[in-house]
């Protein structure tokens, strides 16, 4: 009976899984293309669906809510199967590499043998990765789960740390580099007029050409580009003044096309950095919203504060005091939202202030940002063991 | 050399199908060898003699802009395609018949060219759909053209031409279905040479000859006539 409900959970479970695996592929991979090859998209919820499926079991496992453990490590070991196929799938859809195999092997027969020589040289590879690295012990056979697992773990585990260790220095790269240019329309429009001046010099090069060309096909010469060792000797022993004056501009044409690419990708950055610009000024004002509240939280504290310790005696004093604290903090929030700031208002602040090292003060915030975090997590801990205790107490 | 007149005409479509070697194939007469993608925008230059054959036979540049890109791209990049959608006189849609999502997003490849000024919020409001009112009301000619037809199996070819058929009336526009590696689809004298040949004059006289929006529909070839010799004295 419990083999029954553990089962259909199973299967609702994996089904449900491959469909979103399916819809996924749909809507956001394969959003632009035509899929032609149904195969590469089953394949893909497959394996979709058996990834999921293992975290599932795992989760499953730790809750007890399934009965039959044993049935378990086999199905755990299911999933591992369309990892092992993966370099014989990439042979056998006729996608990209599929066009160039297309060229190659016209018999199907051929292409078999292929993708099967493919797949031998990355079980050798794939074994061969093995041995310099410490996860194997002998008493574990040669084809048992274990190698494969060990295997599997040592590429993922790289690539999942290739793919940190970049993001980790990208992101705050980007960000950063967002923040620090400010972007107005002059620029844009600048670069604009100077691509399409590009483009406008590239367009009166290509007519004088396409008019020497079309004279020269009137007058009966035929242009043909030297292609091949003997067309190109021959086109340096016999050339006509219209081929030379052809292949000369078209080498200038071929630098114009350069800069011109150059050109749009930077205009795309700068548009790019433009919007992130804008999401500059937003985070703006939400700063803002943390300064008004952490204000007013400020003031609650203070009148708490002030409460607690004051007397008619020391009331003056203890005012003074808090109103100096209240001061500094607001002088060095105004100082810290600096860097948040929009060019136009930064000069404001500075013209304030005066000159100072605002990186310095940013750093200074970090350090003892840090130190207080790190010193109140100690406190809290000690906090919390001693707490216990007292209540253990009768 | 340079001082003939000339004209603006945007090639459009998704990316792979083929705009790169249309272009050259249109300019140069020749066969592009190595097709790279393109990055930004390339230009090419045609040179195109207007009602040939006739008394009136103008010689003009047609510069053909080929924008690279796709569909789905950034707004930043929707933005910065936007600055070769200016002052255009005509487009062609180009598709590959062997992809149909490649023809779906003709439409949207036409809505970001002639709604250029509401590109770059990236939001349509139309969402993609087809706008019929949009393209009655549109002066700029289009033509249609579908490659890669020597990838068509002979089997599967009448279904696709029909679909392309539906395709090209929906833009109210002539289609060209060729292979870009094979010069003789476009060889002097055939249907589709003829079909070009047209489209062009049409984008020359929209710019040059008929100056003035408020045409009366259903008397255009009184005006192209009339009105056409008269103000052609002006542009000579």
């Amino acid at each position: 009976m419990s083999f029954l409900i553990d089962s259909s959970i199973m299967i609702t479970s994996q089904i449900l899984f491959f469909g979103f695996g399916w819809l996924f592929f749909m809507r956001q991979l394969f959003k632009d293309y035509e899929v032609r090859q149904y195969v590469v998209q089953v394949i893909f919820s497959v394996t979709f669906a058996f990834s999921c499926t293992m975290f599932e079991l795992i989760i499953f496992e730790i809750l007890g809510v399934l009965n039959s453990s044993d049935g378990l490590c086999r199905v755990l070991q299911l999933p591992l199967l369309p990892l092992e196929t993966e370099p014989v799938r990439h042979s056998a859809d006729p996608g990209l590499p599929g066009a160039f195999l297309h060229r190659l092997f016209y018999l199907h027969k051929q292409r078999l043998l292929f993708s099967c020589l493919l797949w031998l040289t990355f079980m050798y590879f794939f074994w061969k990765l093995g041995d310099p690295f410490p996860i194997l012990s002998p008493k574990h056979g040669i084809l048992s789960i274990e190698q494969l697992i060990s295997r599997v773990g040592v590429i993922g585990v790289t690539l999942m740390a290739l793919l940190s260790g970049f993001g980790a220095v990208n992101c705050p790269y980007t960000y950063m580099s967002y923040f620090l240019r400010n972007v107005t329309d002059v620029d844009i429009l600048a670069l604009e007029r100077r691509l399409l001046q590009t483009m406008d010099m590239i367009i009166s090069k290509k007519k004088r050409m396409a008019m020497t060309r079309r004279s020269m096909f009137q007058k009966g010469e035929v242009h043909n580009k030297p292609s091949g060792f003997w067309g190109v000797i021959k086109s340096i022993t016999t050339s006509a003044p219209g081929t030379e004056n052809l292949t000369l501009i078209q080498q200038e044409v071929d630098a114009l096309e350069e800069l011109s690419r150059q050109l749009f990708l930077e205009t795309a950055d700068l548009h790019a950095t433009k919007v992130k610009f804008w999401s500059q000024h937003i985070s703006f004002i939400l700063v803002g919203i943390i300064i008004v509240t952490s204000i007013r939280g400020l003031l609650i504290t203070l009148t708490k504060f002030f409460y607690a310790i004051s007397s008619s005696k020391s009331s003056n004093v203890i005012v003074l005091l808090l109103a100096q604290i209240m001061g500094m903090y607001f002088v060095s929030s105004v100082l810290l939202i600096r860097m948040s700031m929009p060019l136009e208002y930064r000069t404001i602040i500075t013209e304030v202030l005066g000159e100072l090292q605002f990186n310095f003060y940013h750093r200074w915030f970090d350090v003892i940002f840090l130190v207080s975090a790190l010193s109140s997590i100690l406190f809290l801990y000690l906090a919390h063991k001693q707490a216990p205790e007292k209540h253990m107490t009768p | 050399m340079a001082s003939l007149d000339r004209v603006k005409v945007l090639v459009l479509g998704d990316s792979g199908v083929g705009k790169s070697s249309l272009v050259h194939l249109l300019c140069q007469n020749q066969v592009l060898g190595n097709p790279s993608w393109t990055v930004g925008c390339s230009v090419d230059v045609r040179v195109h003699d207007y009602k040939e054959g006739t008394p009136v036979e103008k010689t003009y540049y047609i510069e053909l802009w080929d924008v690279g890109g796709s569909v789905g791209s950034a707004s930043s990049v929707k933005s910065t395609r936007a600055v070769f959608y200016n002052s255009i006189n005509g487009i062609i849609l180009v598709h590959d018949l062997t992809n149909k999502k490649s023809s779906q997003n003709l439409y949207r490849w036409s809505s970001e060219a002639l709604n250029k000024d509401l590109v770059p919020t990236g939001v349509l409001v139309t969402n993609g759909d087809y706008d019929q009112e949009q393209f009655a009301e549109n002066q700029i000619p289009l033509l249609v053209i579908g490659t890669k037809l020597d990838q068509i199996h002979e089997t599967k070819r009448h279904e696709v031409l029909t679909r392309t058929a539906f395709l090209a009336e929906d833009f109210n526009a002539e289609e060209i279905n060729l292979d870009c590696t094979n010069p003789r689809y476009l060889a002097a004298g055939s249907s589709n040479a003829v079909k070009l040949s047209r489209f062009f004059d049409k984008v020359i006289e929209k710019r040059y000859f008929l100056r003035d929006s408020n045409q009366i529909p259903g008397f255009p070839d009184r005006k192209r006539f009339w009105g056409g010799t008269l103000k052609g004295l002006h542009y000579d």
